[in-house]
């Protein structure tokens, strides 16, 4: 297995008495998208802020490319880009000039600084906008300048936080757009709390609630976590339910209505192919199947829940 | 570290602020050096025949470097109050600690490009008593010394003013208190003349411009200077960097 990019060990911050982040471990793979996914004030932000070197943690370590992020503090950092969840911006200067700058002060040669900003520029596609003032763009574009400046010097990894928060449907599927291409280039962690976005997203995910990794899994795993046991169908003659329910793995069949029922299986023994042989056989004219499948949502509740009760 | 520098100043100069400042000084100190050539025009012909008496640069130049020294007290705290106090109240700060500078690149930066200003604006006061030089003769030394002067103290003055920024989230509060404190070291050694005010004559910000201005370049005055300076920028490093351990 190759060296993670970026690696934390025991991560633990307190703000007085209070325990924003516990006790903390995980890694990013090169390519991954990390989504950290977690309910309001669940400590997603401030562990963001540790990763990015904003706030240094009250206990553990963080290793970025090989470098300790606390004792190599500039080696470290030169390998990260991150976007707060309030882009930081010089709003008086226009776009190209503060891109410049941030070139400048992530220490891109200024032989080199030209071609990174022309790049970022692109890639962002803010070309219309290169010579406004940041202050009279709208939120999405002022977004945008947010994600370019944290990918100018090509870092190793990209920190994003909740960086759809507050925009339009629009922009929101824009900055998703973008996200993707930079997730083709770079490592990218990801916090937010809307769960279709990690779903779209990321590859890996991590659920955090009140400062503690409750959940770490790959996408596919999570949707194995949703993928609930029971079926949809519509059938245009049905037979009666007690034909239905002596089905192989069958367990209980609910009666919906227009000829609609839903078939409870046992996880283990999917009877979607005996139900479609057995249609065809007995002409109960199948007109709809669906596997039901659980939200990220109820997921996500399920887990959190859980998690409050013991 | 240059970099900040530069994007400090430029960043100045594209807010009306700077430029108000600027023209405002420059016109209420221009006026100030008309009414010192004034009296000087009017006293000439007396002091023309006492040997040693005071000359064109004791007379106008030097009062004015002295207004000048008066008036930046009142300036300075505003514009350091946006160096750090509007960086964090537009949370652009992350920008700069997330970006490979140590702590003190960035209090560096921010402290040339705000003194580098301020040096322009030494330079526009001193070229009022410099164009007399058309009609007259005048104490380069002397003048020298007294720009030497203002040019530590205001480093002083934005070291304090950085320190007081990088306290507090709202520029309005920084400005108060950076003008609080600037004033009261300026009023420090009024506090009677006792033998116990050694020490606050010696703290003064203003006992130690008057030698310089009287053309008396000691030392102990400029390592004063340059300590305030060095004290408060190591100071503003340190609080800024224990913050992310807060």
């Amino acid at each position: 297995m190759p060296e993670p990019l970026l690696t934390s060990r025991e991560l633990s911050r307190r703000f007085g008495d209070n325990t924003a982040v516990n006790n903390v471990s995980f890694s990013i793979q090169k390519g991954e998208v990390l989504g950290f996914l977690g309910p309001n004030g669940a400590g997603k932000s401030t562990t963001m802020k540790m990763l990015s070197g904003n706030l240094a943690p009250s206990q553990g370590e963080i290793f970025i490319n090989g470098y300790d992020l606390l004792s190599q503090p500039k080696q470290a950092k030169a390998h990260i880009g991150y976007l707060p969840e309030q882009p930081p911006l010089y709003k008086e200067l226009t776009v190209k000039e503060f891109l410049s700058f941030c070139a400048q002060i992530n220490q891109i040669p200024s032989s080199k600084a030209k071609l990174a900003v022309d790049t970022v520029i692109e890639r962002c596609g803010l070309d219309n906008v290169t010579k406004r003032l940041i202050a009279n763009l709208s939120k999405g574009f002022q977004q945008r300048v947010g994600i370019a400046q944290a990918i100018i010097h090509a870092p190793a990894v990209v920190i994003l936080d909740e960086p759809t928060s507050g925009l339009d449907p629009i922009q929101i599927r824009e900055i998703r757009q973008l996200i993707r291409d930079v997730a083709n280039e770079h490592s990218v962690i990801l916090s937010t709390h809307i769960l279709p976005e990690v779903q779209m997203l990321c590859d890996r995910v991590q659920i955090i609630n009140q400062g503690q990794l409750i959940l770490s899994d790959t996408i596919t795993g999570l949707s194995q976590h949703m993928q609930s046991s029971s079926l949809l169908i519509e059938l245009t003659s049905p037979p009666t339910i007690d034909i239905l329910n002596d089905i192989n793995g069958v367990i209980k069949v609910e009666a919906l209505r227009e000829n609609k029922f839903r078939l409870h299986y046992q996880p283990d023994t999917d009877p979607t192919d005996i139900l479609v042989s057995s249609a065809v056989q007995n002409q109960w004219q199948l007109k709809l199947l669906t596997p039901e499948q659980h939200s990220l949502e109820d997921v996500f509740m399920k887990i959190i829940q859980t998690e409050q009760v013991t | 570290m240059l970099t900040l520098a530069k994007n400090e100043l430029y960043r100045l100069f594209l807010s009306p602020l700077a430029w108000i400042i600027l023209a405002l000084t420059q016109l209420i100190l221009a006026y100030l050096f008309l009414t010192h050539i004034d009296y000087f025009v009017q006293i000439q012909a007396k002091i023309a025949t006492i040997p040693g008496a005071p000359g064109l640069t004791e007379l106008v130049a030097i009062p004015l470097l002295n207004n000048a020294a008066t008036i930046l007290l009142l300036i300075t705290p505003l514009i350091t109050m946006r160096l750090i106090a509007e960086e964090r109240r537009n949370e652009s700060l992350p920008l700069l600690l997330s970006a490979p500078l140590s702590m003190s690149q960035i209090v560096l930066g921010k402290f040339i490009g705000t003194f580098c200003f301020l040096l322009l604006l030494v330079i526009l006061v001193s070229l009022m008593p410099l164009s007399l030089t058309v009609g007259s003769n005048l104490d380069f030394g002397l003048l020298l010394s007294g720009m030497l002067g203002l040019t530590l103290l205001l480093s002083s003055f934005t070291a304090i003013g950085l320190f007081l920024s990088s306290l507090t989230k709202q520029p309005a509060i920084a400005s108060m208190t950076t003008f609080a404190s600037l004033f009261l070291l300026w009023i420090i050694d009024w506090a009677g003349n006792s033998e116990s005010s050694g020490l606050f004559s010696w703290l003064s910000l203003l006992r130690h411009y008057q030698p310089l201005l009287q053309g008396e370049v000691n030392s102990s005055d400029i390592s004063y200077y340059l300590i305030v300076t060095t004290l408060f920028l190591i100071v503003t490093i340190h609080h800024l960097d224990s913050e992310r351990l807060k």
